[in-house]
């Protein structure tokens, strides 16, 4: 690297550290919905990843329509679309708990299978009813920009709102987990199921709510993914693997340990991509992970509570 | 007022096709027995091809605007009296983005429903599934993808580029017009952009640095295909500074390669990019104002000013809809069914063999322009173009190559 200044190394470091820094926040954003219904519920949802395309979709379409009808709002309209995209999640998911999930539950195997199933069925509905075609939001201009605190250190604008988002959501979540009346019932029925229903918990609609609150979740995560990549019926297959991985990195079912995981991935991850080629930095960081998680088995930070 | 209407369009197709001054034949002239000796699903008035492309799974994308085109061309050609008198019917079958349904699939339309002719296939791995099989039981497939070369199988006729038809004339357009020295190669992480950077970087190693020495590849990574995250690798080509970036990121990962680049700051007009996979297509999901500037070595542009292509995109926004874009491959899909028409017509036949020795030399006005079927490989001599990424989706054309450029899928000294 002799050929360049100091100048230029200091700015490609601090661009580097922001990317990592969004890898982060989508790493985080990706395994959220995972770690609440597997860490609350036990259930592993094979449909997670459709859940997040629901949500671009909602988030692409909205945009159409409103650069059509309502150009004026063309700046703003995003304020609006996130908590549409999280209303559409948490519709189908409520449904979805209630039509499916609900039956199968102590039958792991099986839901597996039938949330993966859910997956096809899903997919092939977003082909069928919205298009096969990839299609991603309109955005405004503000969104797709660049801040510069200095003349060569170039920050993208969405990677702040992607920040600012995750901190939101994540700092909404803790909030709603331990100061509210349906967050303690949550948690009632995740430590002990029979008791709290002995209790007068309804543990049916508590179970009902979370994996729907889940769902949106993934819902905003999605809308917000599409501002960087595009959708199409078959864009969950690129996220599922990673949210996976963050999950079980992280200890499945510690919201601490989805931070130190994805924080591990996140740099891992810009360290190796910015000193080797593409491919064979993937190859590397899976090697790691291997390395990882046979020295941790359970994790990088496993919760220990009773299910 | 219906009639007139159906004449219009019979005449556009003429002017659209003209070098087929022998439009239609009467089937009476041409007897079944004569003209079918091997079993094909030939009667007195139908002749039935195949069409193999992916309806379902992730290719449906890419391969919808194929399926579109052959489509109108069979329409097109039906309404001008069909081929040898006869009128063509159409038996599609999904290839489901699977490439052991292709073979299958392939396997049914030759065997079970004997078709004269098969227009499909869009990755080369579909193609390298059904390959055997249209040579074991000799049958004719018309692949409209560009593609990496390597191949020239008796029975397929490949309607798309083949890697150096794009790459060379692009690369030596870029060096003349741009100024472009130092490259930087990026790609989406399977054969066809593996091949076709391995052909730029040998031009741009021996060819041009012959001319000036400090020409030289900076970088060369490839991305797994999906991948969505380029911000590490923007972060390199900012730190390298090349004069180029040529580029064959495909699919999904386009999206997300262009906005990125875009919101990191990095523009057409301090860092040209010339691409070989990004077409109108791509950029219905890209959104033209994220690559605006960018260049393109392609042959065809859905912009391109010629007769038959206003009349081409007039038909195609017809049958499938005003918002409907034309890429690359969609036009040589275009091709495909053209070309089997007229080489059936040559030969007098639609016996495989009989149109397989028909092909050399057929010749076509369309919509890229004039193309001529090669003398031994069956690929296209056809006119490299290049394209500048508007805002609005579409390429303004900036260049177009002198001559023809000879298909040549098994380059000499670049392998």
């Amino acid at each position: 690297m002799g050929d360049y200044t100091i100048q230029e190394i200091y700015s490609v470091v601090v661009m580097q550290s922001f990317s990592g820094l969004s890898l982060l926040c989508i790493f985080v954003l990706m395994g959220l919905g995972l770690y609440i219904i597997f860490g609350q519920m036990g259930v592993i949802n094979m449909a997670h990843a459709e859940f997040l395309v629901m949500g671009s979709y909602t988030m692409c379409l909205f945009s159409k329509f409103i650069s059509a009808n309502f150009p004026w709002m063309m700046n703003y309209y995003i304020i609006l679309a996130v908590p549409l995209s999280f209303a559409v999640a948490f519709g189908v998911g409520y449904l979805v708990e209630w039509l499916l999930i609900s039956r199968l539950y102590k039958r792991a195997l099986d839901t597996l299978l039938a949330t993966w199933g859910l997956s096809l069925i899903f997919q092939q509905c977003f082909r069928s009813f919205i298009g096969a075609r990839e299609i991603s939001a309109d955005l405004p201009d503000w969104l797709m920009g660049t801040w510069m605190p200095t003349d060569s250190i170039f920050i993208p604008v969405n990677g702040l709102v992607l920040l600012a988002l995750t901190i939101a959501i994540t700092v909404g979540l803790v909030l709603f987990m331990t100061k509210s009346r349906l967050g303690l019932r949550m948690r009632a029925t995740t430590q002990n199921r029979e008791m709290s229903n002995a209790l007068g918990v309804n543990t049916k609609m508590t179970d009902r709510l979370t994996f729907a609150l889940a769902c949106g979740i993934s819902g905003i995560a999605g809308a917000f993914f599409t501002t960087m990549a595009s959708t199409s019926p078959t864009a969950g297959t690129n996220y599922i693997v990673d949210s996976f991985l963050v999950l079980v990195l992280g200890g499945l079912g510690s919201l601490l340990g989805l931070f130190i995981s994805a924080a591990f991935l996140g740099i891992l991850s810009s360290v190796l991509e910015f000193f080797m080629s593409g491919s064979l930095a993937k190859v590397w960081l899976y090697l790691i992970i291997f390395v990882v998680l046979m020295k941790f088995t359970r994790g990088l930070f496993s919760a220990r509570i009773r299910t | 007022m219906k009639i007139i209407k159906t004449t219009k369009k019979q005449l556009l197709a003429l002017c659209g096709m003209a070098t087929f001054a022998f439009g239609s034949l009467s089937a009476a002239e041409y007897p079944t027995a004569e003209v079918n000796t091997t079993g094909l699903a030939v009667t007195d008035d139908t002749v039935t091809v195949g069409q193999l492309h992916s309806i379902t799974g992730t290719m449906a994308i890419s391969e919808t605007g194929s399926v579109e085109a052959e489509r109108l061309a069979i329409k097109q050609i039906n309404e001008m009296g069909g081929v040898l008198g006869r009128q063509i019917e159409i038996i599609q079958e999904d290839g489901a983005s699977d490439w052991p349904t292709f073979a299958e699939k392939a396997r049914k339309l030759i065997i079970n429903d004997k078709v004269a002719a098969v227009f499909g296939c869009w990755t080369s791995a579909s193609r390298k599934a059904v390959l055997p099989i249209f040579e074991r039981h000799n049958n004719m497939l018309y692949y409209p993808t560009f593609y990496e070369g390597l191949e020239a199988s008796k029975n397929v006729v490949y309607t798309g580029q083949e890697a150096t038809q794009q790459i060379i004339w692009g690369l030596d357009w870029a060096y003349e017009e741009l100024g472009a020295r130092t490259f930087y190669l990026i790609g989406s992480d399977y054969i066809w952009p593996r091949t076709s950077m391995k052909i730029a970087r040998t031009h741009i190693e021996q060819v041009l640095k012959k001319k000036d020495p400090s020409c030289e590849v900076v970088g060369e990574e490839y991305y797994a295909l999906g991948h969505t995250n380029f911000r590490s690798l923007i972060n390199k080509v900012r730190l390298r500074k090349p004069d180029l970036m040529f580029t064959a990121v495909v699919g999904g990962s386009n999206v997300a390669w262009y906005r990125q680049l875009r919101s990191a700051g990095v523009t057409a007009k301090n860092y040209p990019m010339l691409t070989i996979s990004t077409t109108e297509d791509e950029l219905l999901g890209i959104g033209g104002e994220n690559a605006e500037g960018f260049y393109a070595s392609m042959k065809y542009f859905q912009s391109l000013d010629n007769p038959e292509n206003e009349a081409f995109v007039k038909e195609f926004k017809e049958m499938w809809g005003e918002d409907s874009v034309i890429g690359d491959v969609t036009q040589a899909a275009y091709l495909g069914p053209w070309i089997w028409k007229a080489a059936v017509e040559k030969a007098g036949s639609f016996d495989i063999d009989k149109i397989h020795l028909a092909h050399p030399g057929i010749e076509l006005d369309a919509p890229e322009g004039y193309v001529r079927v090669h003398d031994t490989n069956q690929h296209l001599w056809s006119k490299a173009k290049i394209g500048r990424i508007l805002k609005n989706g579409q390429f303004e054309v900036v260049a177009v190559s002198d001559e023809l450029i000879e298909p040549d899928p098994f380059p000499e000294g670049y392998q």
